[in-house]
């Protein structure tokens, strides 16, 4: 599809476009006349999210009906991003995120009231929509572009508390971080280029079909560069290092942001790159020759393992839940590494079940921030027993427990779908280590709820107000998790169609 | 969608749960009385159930069968049979009964209750589901609950206990849902049907696979029975937990465990159960015998050396429940009804030694066994009842135990002579402890610390008389019971026996 022709389907970043540029022209208008931010970015934000959101569902012919109802997809702009149900479906989950974290933003304290807060709507937005473009590039050059402008917008997002010494060192470290495995991703890429002599995904495809088998060993190690790139996104091991320090360093909303928005986007761009950009014309022929899938196999359980034996001492909440991500990361890795259908089918479920479970213990630690200025374990201390303290208690404890994948909450459907594709596919070890790790993980989650709900509060502890704003998007998530745990044969169906990558 | 007798026997506490959620937290009266109406129901049902049961007829009764996720063709499918029925009016019996136990429970009343409730649902959901997903589902679910109620309202190390408890028993789920997976995956089309799984797998997955299944559903499993050496969490977890916890923990927690041997490790491996692996002995049953045997002598001995009164209590549990694994090994008719009917036997005699165990600590505030003296002159009452209690614990003929612990060991004889009198011998040691307990505790010169101390009262009274009552028909007159259980128990039997392996491989 042309270009003019392609706009009418580019709708929702087109929107994200539109809140950006009018953020930016609002922030400057009340700079000039020397007036404090107030309500309006975060406004424009938050509209322009929830517009694009709008037209990613009612795109016509195209939205959640059209794509999610059965395979299918065009081209979008001369072949560099791919409009199929897989990109609706990541449009649709980052959509959500940006709403939510906007929506999070707008709460917070870290955030609002800083002189500069139109600056940081805009960045979340060009954020936002980068992710977008992310789930659709169809092109080395478009991923490359997409990727390097999440990266970019996240290092200033992470560094966006002034004077504060933890989150100017850890913006410095992701952007150090970031320059390598994008360098070496980069890299990569043009050794697949020189070997296939194109930058389409589906010309890679085709190309690498009919490759020499004397060729093998140069596309392994551009497969193994590329998936640096995309290792580093996901914060895999050994490419996680910056996780920690961004998360603990960030404003939580970014944090938020970056643990489920941009995990997600490096997922979607990870499974369209391999499976419809190298093993298109048949994963075995290309990858039964090089040693990949076990590397990635392997790759996947140091990521569960360290996250999870990382965890287990932590005492910030949100370094905690950084390493419980890089975890998860691995959980999604393990469905990867199956390299079949199923595999991506459980990677897409799991990231929608994780939107939802991490977000919520992301906000309840907003919240609770918020009102104490604290973010340690320490202060979560019988939160339970605390004036005004059960409901988010409680909340946060459905968010913990589905993470650590209890039934029937979400987080179980979640790994039970991811272990079940590997035990299809017989990567019974991996399915083992990933069980395992998963009783590891219990004890850091149980070990936060023991803390909000065996012990007792401190005798100082002030009583704690949240208002009905704030606690009602923690009670929708958190009723979410339930409910997608014991009815959630629709997402399957939903997962199946998206999982089907548009291969034209 | 009809809902059948069983769904509203799962979920109607849940229903209940919900209602106390929007009770102010305050009304500690209404909410007590409402978590008992929301018992009652389901206790009531279990009677009907009982009326309504045909022992004689083949496979499951009041089934009900609906989709829940077709494209994975996991089903909301739950029955009872004769395996299970007696397990189902167990659990609606002591939830009943331990909401009335619970109404000394003054911190956090509204979540107390609540979370009984949700752990009601999760046991008799376990017990009725043939499906292995939402077996699963209920079998995980009592986990949340159970860490809550033993980590809040438990003793002094509860939180200890409780995340002991919480840890190992995750351990053995997970083995579990490796074997459960691997063998939903086997037949084509895929299948979470417990009933008919076995069948469909027979032939399709080796004998050495199967075994290797056998030994991961076992190790699941054996850490809820608990077997010797997966115990450990047992006495750590009953000591903590509140008295009324404690009853569920051993009258239903524990039965699960041998439950889940013979409905999936015989029910849906009965090849790998009777493999020859072993100069033509089934290593499955010389497994369970051993370690039957071990827990019997090992539960025996531990509880000989305990201070505690519910430590000593905990540990009998162990032991008992080596009876139900030695009568499930020997796999004669007597043997596996022995069995089946002393899961029963140990859930209503641990349960009535639990709550005896409450009534002493509420009034003394310890369970040291030496701190008392002589309480059957200060308290006749109590004394009675407790000694009615340990003497069926013990295996007096006339009261239930003695009736399974002999079928067990008739059964047993047959197949195991050498451990069956290890086993026998084991009485003696039990007689021992209690006997001893009795003494110390409860003759001799009164301690005048305690002379105050207050009789048992008609709560207390209400919760064990029926229980007492129980003990003492199915001493009389077992079959009750083993009319109900015993022809579904042979047709399992019959089941594992036809699928045993060809004779040459045996007679090797």
């Amino acid at each position: 599809m042309g270009n003019a022709e392609s706009l009418a389907y580019f709708l929702p970043e087109l929107a994200l476009i539109g809140a950006l540029l009018a953020v930016l022209v609002v922030d400057l208008a009340l700079t000039a006349r020397k007036r404090p931010a107030g309500e309006w970015p975060g406004t424009v934000a938050l509209l322009g999210a929830a517009a694009a959101l709008v037209w990613t569902i009612g795109l016509p012919g195209l939205g959640v009906r059209g794509l999610l109802g059965q395979a299918g997809g065009t081209w979008l702009f001369g072949r560099m991003l791919v409009l199929d149900g897989f990109s609706v479906f990541f449009k649709l989950l980052l959509g959500l995120a940006l709403l939510a974290v906007v929506w999070m933003s707008l709460g917070s304290r870290e955030v609002r009231g800083r002189p500069n807060e139109g600056e940081y709507f805009l960045l979340l937005l060009a954020s936002g929509l980068a992710m977008f473009l992310m789930a659709a590039a169809g092109n080395l050059l478009m991923a490359y572009l997409s990727l390097e402008f999440v990266s970019l917008t996240s290092y200033v997002l992470t560094g966006f508390l002034p004077h504060d010494r933890r989150a100017g060192e850890a913006a410095l470290k992701y952007l150090i971080y970031g320059g390598v495995a994008s360098g070496a991703m980069i890299y990569g890429m043009s050794w697949l280029f020189g070997l296939t002599g194109t930058m389409d995904y589906v010309g890679i495809a085709r190309a690498v079909a009919a490759l020499d088998p004397a060729s093998r060993g140069a596309l392994f190690v551009a497969l193994v560069l590329v998936l640096v790139g995309f290792g580093y996104k996901v914060a895999a091991v050994p490419f996680h290092m910056w996780a920690p320090d961004v998360y603990t360093g960030a404003p939580i909303p970014v944090t938020a942001f970056l643990a489920v928005g941009s995990k997600a986007a490096g997922f979607a761009m990870l499974l369209r790159f391999f499976h419809f950009g190298v093993t298109a014309a048949g994963p075995q022929a290309v990858l039964a020759a090089v040693p990949f899938l076990p590397l990635v196999a392997v790759a996947s359980c140091a990521t569960m393992t360290l996250g999870n034996l990382a965890a287990l001492s932590q005492q910030n909440m949100k370094r905690l839940l950084a390493y419980s991500s890089i975890a998860h990361a691995g959980y999604a890795l393990l469905a990867f590494a199956v390299f079949a259908d199923a595999g991506v089918e459980a990677v897409l479920f799991y990231l929608a079940v994780y939107y939802l479970m991490n977000l919520g213990a992301f906000w309840v630690v907003m919240l609770m921030a918020n009102a104490t200025g604290r973010e340690d374990v320490e202060a979560y201390r019988g939160l339970a027993w605390r004036a005004g303290g059960a409901f988010p208690a409680v909340a946060l404890a459905v968010f913990l427990f589905s993470l650590a994948g209890l039934p029937p909450l979400a987080g179980f459907v979640g790994k039970f779908y991811v272990f079940a594709a590997g035990i299809q596919e017989r990567l019974y070890w991996l399915v083992v280590a990933g069980l395992l790790n998963s009783v590891v993980a219990l004890y850091y989650y149980a070990r936060v709820v023991k803390a909000m709900f065996l012990d007792e509060p401190a005798a100082g502890d002030p009583p704690l107000s949240f208002g009905l704003g704030e606690l009602s998007p923690v009670g929708v998530l958190s009723a979410s998790t339930l409910l997608l745990g014991i009815r959630f044969g629709w997402l399957l169906d939903r997962v199946a169609v998206a999982g089907r990558l548009f291969a034209g | 969608m009809q809902l059948g007798v069983l769904t509203w026997m799962v979920f109607f506490p849940v229903l209940g749960m919900a209602a106390i959620l929007l009770l102010p937290s305050r009304a500690h009266g209404p909410i007590r009385w409402t978590a008992a109406a929301a018992t009652v129901l389901p206790l009531a049902l279990s009677a009907w159930l009982l009326a309504h049961f045909d022992p004689h007829a083949a496979g499951f009764q009041f089934v009900q069968r609906n989709t829940w996720i077709p494209a994975y063709r996991i089903e909301y499918f739950v029955g009872v049979d004769g395996v299970s029925i007696t397990m189902v009016v167990l659990t609606a019996l002591l939830s009943f009964l331990c909401i009335f136990a619970s109404f000394g429970i003054e911190k956090g009343v509204k979540g107390y209750f609540a979370l009984f409730l949700l752990l009601e649902t999760g046991m008799m959901g376990t017990f009725v589901a043939l499906d292995l997903f939402l077996f699963y589902v209920f079998w995980e679910l009592m986990l949340l609950p159970m860490y809550f109620l033993i980590g809040i309202w438990g003793g002094p190390r509860r939180e200890y206990a409780a995340i002991k408890f919480f840890l190992y028993t995750l351990l053995g789920s997970v083995l579990l849902l490796v074997a459960l997976l691997y063998l939903y995956f086997t037949p084509s089309p895929h299948s979470f049907d417990m009933t008919q799984l076995g069948a469909l797998v027979r032939d399709k997955i080796p004998l050495e696979v199967q075994v290797v299944l056998w030994i991961a559903l076992f190790v699941g499993f054996a850490i809820k029975i608990p077997a010797f050496p997966f115990h450990t969490w047992l006495p750590d977890a009953h000591v903590e937990a509140p008295t009324a916890i404690s009853v569920i923990l051993a009258g239903v927690l524990l039965k699960m465990g041998t439950y889940g041997i013979l409905r999936i490790n015989y029910g849906i491996l009965p090849t790998a159960t009777l493999a020859p692996l072993w100069g033509g002995h089934s290593v499955a049953f010389w497994l369970l015998a051993a370690l039957g045997t071990l827990n019997i002598v090992y539960g025996a001995v531990c509880a000989m050396a305990q201070s505690d009164l519910k430590k000593l209590v905990a540990y009998s549990s162990i032991s008992h429940m080596g009876y139900v694994m030695l009568g499930m090994a020997a796999f004669t008719p007597q043997g596996i009804n022995g069995a089946v009917l002393q899961m029963f036997n140990h859930g209503t005699i641990t349960a009535m030694l639990f709550l005896l165990v409450g009534v002493v600590y509420d009034r003394a505030h310890h369970r040291d066994i030496d701190g008392f003296g002589g309480l059957a002159s200060i308290v006749p009452l109590y004394t009675g009842v407790t000694g009615f209690a340990f003497f069926a614990a013990m295996g007096l003929p006339g009261l239930s135990a003695f009736i399974s612990e002999v079928l067990v060991l008739l059964g047993a004889w047959q197949v195991y002579p050498a451990l069956t009198v290890v086993a026998a011998s084991a009485v003696v040691l039990t007689a021992g402890y209690m006997l001893w307990t009795l003494q110390r505790m409860y003759l001799g010169q009164p301690n005048p610390k305690y002379a105050g101390l207050a009789e048992i009262n008609g709560r207390e009274l209400f919760t064990l008389a029926p229980l007492a009552a129980i003990v003492l028909v199915l001493g009389i007159y077992p079959t009750l019971i083993l009319n109900l259980q015993s022809p579904a128990l042979v047709r399992l039997a019959d089941q594992v026996r036809a699928a045993a392996p060809p004779p040459q491989v045996a007679a090797r």
